[in-house]
């Protein structure tokens, strides 16, 4: 059994078709060389020339090299980190390798083959390194921000008033009664399971299933949510407990503050290589419940720059009559 | 025989209470009157049902548990009130601070029993410190009904002998309220024009000379649906002066 601190994030390869990661290696790739040139040089006037040549050297070698890994990520990420760490070496220096005798014929003198391949190996590993240190930097924000999410999450509200309602039916309907009990179980399971990095979509969306049956129960017909998911990619991975929190939101602010049926919609589709989520809820002006929505907003939204660095985002917006929170991430799944 | 009114949201638990009197009717008999969802729906119901105790859900929609007993303690004979909540612990807090007789939900049915026999009527004072927020309405008795006037149509509150007088666009109403409590009640939504008139801060359109130029000037406030202006006292006059800078 794995104990928090150690193996809740284990040391994991970069994410290589993840925008940010690309970024960065780019950037420190440029930099690299443009230090290297400037200490070569023994004309600051001829640093730039320099410089010219050889990023006509190395940019397309690096968008090759970034190309590749990029496609290979699925496959690397499944292998033990430190085969993992010196097969990405491997891999540049491969390319290195390939790009230097059959590929470049066009520029003056590219740099010899040895040397070109020390220095590519001795980046890659640097570059590995940093990204690793990266990651870790960003572990103990992630574990925080999973143990807010909980406790923003759990509303002991909604735990007394389900227990008070399933506390109602055991005379009543006692078989409706344990369902309730069952359900009122998968959610708590839920939210009370070891930290992990993703969860499938199918189960976020039971998750979404079994919270709404209890607050259904609750509730009864001033509650009526539509669903949207027949375009679901159930397979996608996402972190976890990103979409529960949004539709509770939704109950606590928009429904049960309202006299009125309260209509809420969840829809969950994939868009190309998008996922693309949207619930909402009648918007209804209360003040009092106002501060608790914006705190697990931002943690969603901080969750998911974690997971998915740029590439995600979150909005939400409301005209008066109804209050709209959509997501938008890539989408990523096991098999891929 | 208790006669006791139930006011709750959610259906699962008025039924539950229920459950609950029944359970302890040996002990002590009780007959519900009557149920409501919401708490406007409380203050329509519960005067001509008769009820004898209130059993008060805190969270309701529409208006909240603690301003409906506010607006009940007006009616000659109020209901003894216990309130009920699932989980508030500000609410909690200023319950044991003031006296007040509340219970915790899932609710047992000692608690239950024990809350009825020792339930009290709450005083105004007791519930206008245990709520937090201003009132959205204020309640004029009318012999044996609650009638309720929004706060936001309320244009002014001017203070005339042993009354307040509320004035709305269409109607004007007596309160028995200081209008010094008043003002610290509504200090977001009203200032105090003069010593004896608070004006909603969204019913003022500007501000005029007066015309009687007799002794020295002064100005009056110019109301949105109103017709009467309201004059201005020399000492409340440069708060409101930076009052219309703000808009």
């Amino acid at each position: 059994m794995a104990s928090i601190g150690q193996s809740a994030y284990p040391d994991l390869l970069p994410d290589f078709r993840n925008l940010g990661v690309m970024a960065r290696v780019l950037v420190a790739v440029n930099a690299l060389a443009a230090a290297g040139v400037l200490f070569a040089t023994p004309h600051p006037g001829g640093a730039l020339e320099q410089f010219m040549s050889t990023a006509a050297y190395l940019e397309p070698l690096l968008l090759i090299a970034l190309l590749a890994l990029a496609s290979l990520s699925p496959l690397l990420a499944r292998l033990p980190y430190w085969s993992g760490y010196a097969a990405v070496v491997g891999i540049v220096v491969l390319l290195v390798a390939l790009y230097n005798t059959l590929v470049v014929r066009l520029p003056a003198d590219p740099p010899p083959l040895g040397a070109a391949l020390a220095l590519a190996a001795l980046v890659a590993a640097g570059l590995l390194g940093y990204l690793r240190l990266l990651a870790k930097a960003y572990s103990p924000a992630l574990v925080e921000a999973r143990l807010q999410a909980l406790q923003a999450r759990i509303r002991p509200h909604f735990l007394f008033n389900s227990l008070n309602a399933v506390l109602s039916l055991i005379r009543r309907d006692p078989k409706r009664a344990e369902r309730a009990l069952e359900d009122l179980a998968d959610v708590f399971r839920t939210l009370m399971s070891e930290p992990r990095q993703f969860v499938r979509l199918a189960d976020e969306i039971s998750l979404l299933e079994r919270y709404a049956g209890i607050e259904q129960l609750r509730l009864g017909e001033r509650l009526r949510i539509t669903w949207e998911l027949d375009a679901a990619p159930t397979d996608a991975l996402l972190p976890p407990l990103v979409l529960q929190p949004l539709l509770e939101n939704a109950v606590f602010h928009g429904v049960e503050p309202g006299t009125a049926v309260g209509e809420v919609l969840v829809r969950i589709e994939r868009r190309g290589d998008r996922v693309l989520a949207r619930i909402e809820n009648p918007y209804v002006a209360d003040q009092q419940r106002r501060v608790g929505n914006r705190m697990a907003l931002e943690n969603i939204r901080e969750r998911l720059a974690l997971f998915f660095d740029a590439e995600a985002r979150i909005e939400t917006s409301a005209d008066g009559r109804r209050y709209r929170v959509e997501i938008e991430m890539p989408y990523r799944s096991e098999g891929a | 025989m208790i006669k006791v009114f139930i006011a709750d949201d959610e259906e699962p638990a008025r039924e539950r209470l229920k459950e609950l009197l029944g359970d302890i009717a040996a002990e002590l008999p009780t007959s519900v009157v009557g149920e409501a969802r919401n708490g406007l729906e409380t203050l329509e119901r519960l005067p001509d049902s008769g009820a004898e105790l209130l059993l008060l859900d805190i969270q309701m929609p529409g208006m909240a548990g603690l301003e409906v007993a506010r607006h009940l303690a007006s009616l000659p004979e109020p209901p003894t009130v216990v309130f009920v909540t699932a989980h508030d612990r500000h609410a909690v807090e200023a319950f044991e601070l003031n006296a007040l007789d509340y219970l915790l939900k899932p609710v047992r049915a000692e608690r239950l029993a024990a809350a009825l026999k020792k339930a009290s009527v709450p005083n105004r004072e007791q519930l206008a410190k245990a709520a937090q927020n201003a009132r959205e309405y204020i309640s004029v008795s009318e012999r044996n009904r609650i009638v309720l006037v929004p706060v936001r149509e309320i244009i002014f509150l001017r203070a005339e002998q042993k009354y307040v007088t509320l004035r709305t666009r269409n109607r004007e109403h007596l309160i028995e309220e200081p209008l010094v409590s008043l003002e610290r009640e509504f200090a977001a939504s009203f200032v105090r024009i003069h010593r004896n008139c608070l004006v909603a801060r969204a019913a003022i359109r500007g501000f005029e000379r007066g015309a009687d130029g007799d002794d020295e000037p002064h100005w009056v406030v110019v109301l949105d649906g109103l017709e009467e202006k309201l004059p201005v006292s020399r000492r409340q006059w440069p708060a409101l002066r930076e009052l219309v800078a703000e808009k």
